[in-house]
């Protein structure tokens, strides 16, 4: 292939080189977290982190273990760099967002380093397609000091559980309030909309509930416009984690099954809207 | 003027349906042009429009059982009529398991063009739907204008690959070229080939470059042989076009052809030429400048 090869410098030119057989394998953890424009690529030994933020107070982070790739080498300790995510989206879904039986789209993808374009090679069937995406210049991202020992409650559910009260979110409320609890309700998600409130509780002993621990009742409020795009990586996950740390910081964790079985992680960190009144809950 | 025509074979019918549904994805309104043993539906847009012009041609005997026609006089046995494409595709709509299909030109205070379809029924008594297609009868001197392009000999000929393929790639180049709101030329495809049997398609943006290549596919001896012997075969012969037109020609395509070819004038045009079972498909793409 004399077009291709042109366009390949050595390999060991390059500061990122990773190969996946099914491209699908990224492509569907990075619309998890596709909420906005733009995101961060870290690329460490380890695998990608891909980050998206809004108005500073939500977080996304998509994680893809350098096992998922057939191929992964990073020349340097780290590659950080931002690229928009609607387009690198349709540039790894060229050959079709719908999967056919029997057809998997291959990825190569090439970064050179700080100031050089993220190259894609995919194949489907012998036709190739390379993308030339411009990178531009990574943007500090938010440190939520979101630590495991400051972590006060923690429930992990079974993602069925929490999907549907996720697609009927009264949207007309402007907070979600999430009770955690050891006592009733346990746990509790609450709307304050035009049409009323609404609560829902999960029993401590339900079946969708794989793990419980929660030491102190806590009562936090998020926006719910900034929760609603984690819909996207609720509907893929298998299991969610919920955990709120002493600030009211809130984690969610979906763990995602790729098409090959693999295990991939997607996080959203919100901070909360605003100290709740202690008379209100 | 006289036009009547009738379908009873429901595989010409579903035929005659498939072919109209494609031409209302590909024309909003379309020439009709009926002679003795064809049918041809004809576009052929202003400059101002893009300048995309078709040429479908159907012959009338692989369709029709019954058809009588006198055109406007005896040198020139020809209707032209010009429709809005929409219309015939949703009046045939209602043909599917018809019994028969009737098409004839009629004058109901303005010229239709009058499909009835007989319908199946359970009882005895058979039911038939009538849809009046209003036409606009083209006068002789504007005829001129929709006669069958000439296709301009071809730097390049090359067969085109699964068209359902070339699909899903344009539609997500065209997505990519939207998103760039401060790009300056906006919806530009470059299409290319060579008598190598390679094709790609690109689109060049501020922010990306995509270029899809296909190969292997093949040139029509014919062509080859004409111009390779001076000629690298591997040099590329290149049109930029309106990717959105391109799209709308991919789009209307529902069934693969027998045979799909891709004739490149270097900075002209692009011809695209598709061979169908009963219906052959002419569509022609203006370079941008």
């Amino acid at each position: 292939m004399p077009l291709l090869t042109q366009q390949i410098p050595d390999e060991s030119d390059y500061s990122l080189v990773a190969s996946l057989d099914n491209v699908r394998n990224l492509s569907t953890i990075l619309k998890a977290i596709h909420f906005r424009e733009h995101a961060t690529c870290f690329a460490t030994k380890n695998g990608i982190k891909v980050t998206v933020e809004n108005a500073k107070c939500v977080q996304a982070n998509a994680f893809i273990q350098a096992g998922i790739f057939q191929e992964f080498t990073v020349q340097e300790e780290s590659v950080t760099f931002r690229i928009n995510l609607t387009v690198l989206l349709d540039c790894l879904s060229i050959f079709g967002s719908s999967p056919v039986p029997g057809t998997l789209t291959a990825l190569r993808m090439c970064y050179q380093g700080y100031g050089y374009p993220l190259m894609l090679f995919l194949e489907e069937g012998g036709v190739v397609t390379v993308c030339k995406i411009n990178t531009q210049e990574p943007e500090e991202t938010l440190d939520f000091d979101f630590c495991s020992t400051n972590v006060i409650n923690k429930i992990i559910l079974q993602s069925e559980g929490l999907r549907e009260a996720f697609s009927e979110l009264d949207m007309t409320s402007e907070v979600l309030q999430i009770t955690m609890s050891p006592d009733k309700p346990y746990f509790r998600l609450s709307t304050f909309g035009n049409a009323g409130s609404s609560h829902l509780d999960y029993p401590k002993d339900s079946d969708l509930m794989e793990s419980f621990h929660c030491n102190q009742t806590q009562v936090n409020r998020y926006k719910i416009s900034l929760l609603k795009p984690s819909t996207k990586a609720l509907v893929l996950s298998c299991k969610v984690s919920i955990r709120t740390d002493n600030r009211g910081f809130l984690s969610l964790q979906y763990m995602i099954r790729n098409e090959d079985g693999q295990i991939c992680f997607v996080e959203y960190y919100c901070c909360p809207d605003e100290e709740v009144p202690e008379s209100e809950s | 003027m006289k036009f009547r025509a009738k379908i009873v074979d429901g595989a010409c019918l579903n035929h005659f349906t498939r072919v109209s549904n494609m031409i209302a994805k590909l024309a909003k309104t379309c020439t009709l042009r009926i002679s003795p043993d064809k049918l041809n539906f004809i576009l052929s847009d202003k400059v101002a429009n893009g300048g995309v012009s078709m040429w479908c041609e159907l012959e009338q005997e692989n369709f029709f059982s019954e058809f009588q026609m006198e055109g406007v006089s005896a040198q020139n046995n020809e209707i032209y009529l010009e429709l809005t494409s929409e219309n015939l595709s949703r009046a045939l709509k209602t043909a599917q398991n018809a019994r028969s299909l009737k098409i004839k030109l009629t004058n109901k205070h303005f010229p239709c063009l009058t499909v009835s379809i007989e319908l199946l029924s359970l009882s005895s008594s058979n039911r038939i739907v009538t849809h009046d297609i209003p036409v606009k009868v083209i006068p002789r001197k504007l005829w001129k204008d929709l006669q069958e392009p000439t296709v301009p000999e071809a730097d390049v000929s090359i067969y085109l690959p699964a068209l359902k393929t070339m699909k899903s790639v344009v539609e997500k180049m065209k997505n990519i070229s939207n998103h760039l709101v401060n790009c300056k030329i906006l919806n530009l495809q470059i299409i290319e080939a060579n008598l190598n049997g390679e094709l790609n398609l690109k689109i060049e943006t501020e922010l990306v470059c995509i270029t899809t290549h296909f190969k292997d596919l093949g040139n029509p001896p014919l062509a080859s042989e004409n111009t390779s012997q001076d000629g690298n075969s591997e040099q590329m012969a290149e049109v930029q076009i309106d990717i959105r037109k391109l799209l709308q020609f991919l789009a209307g395509q529902q069934v693969n052809p027998t045979k799909a070819t891709c004739n490149i004038v270097s900075n002209k045009i692009v011809h695209f030429d598709l061979l169908h079972e009963d219906a052959s498909l002419q569509y022609f793409i203006p370079a941008l400048s």
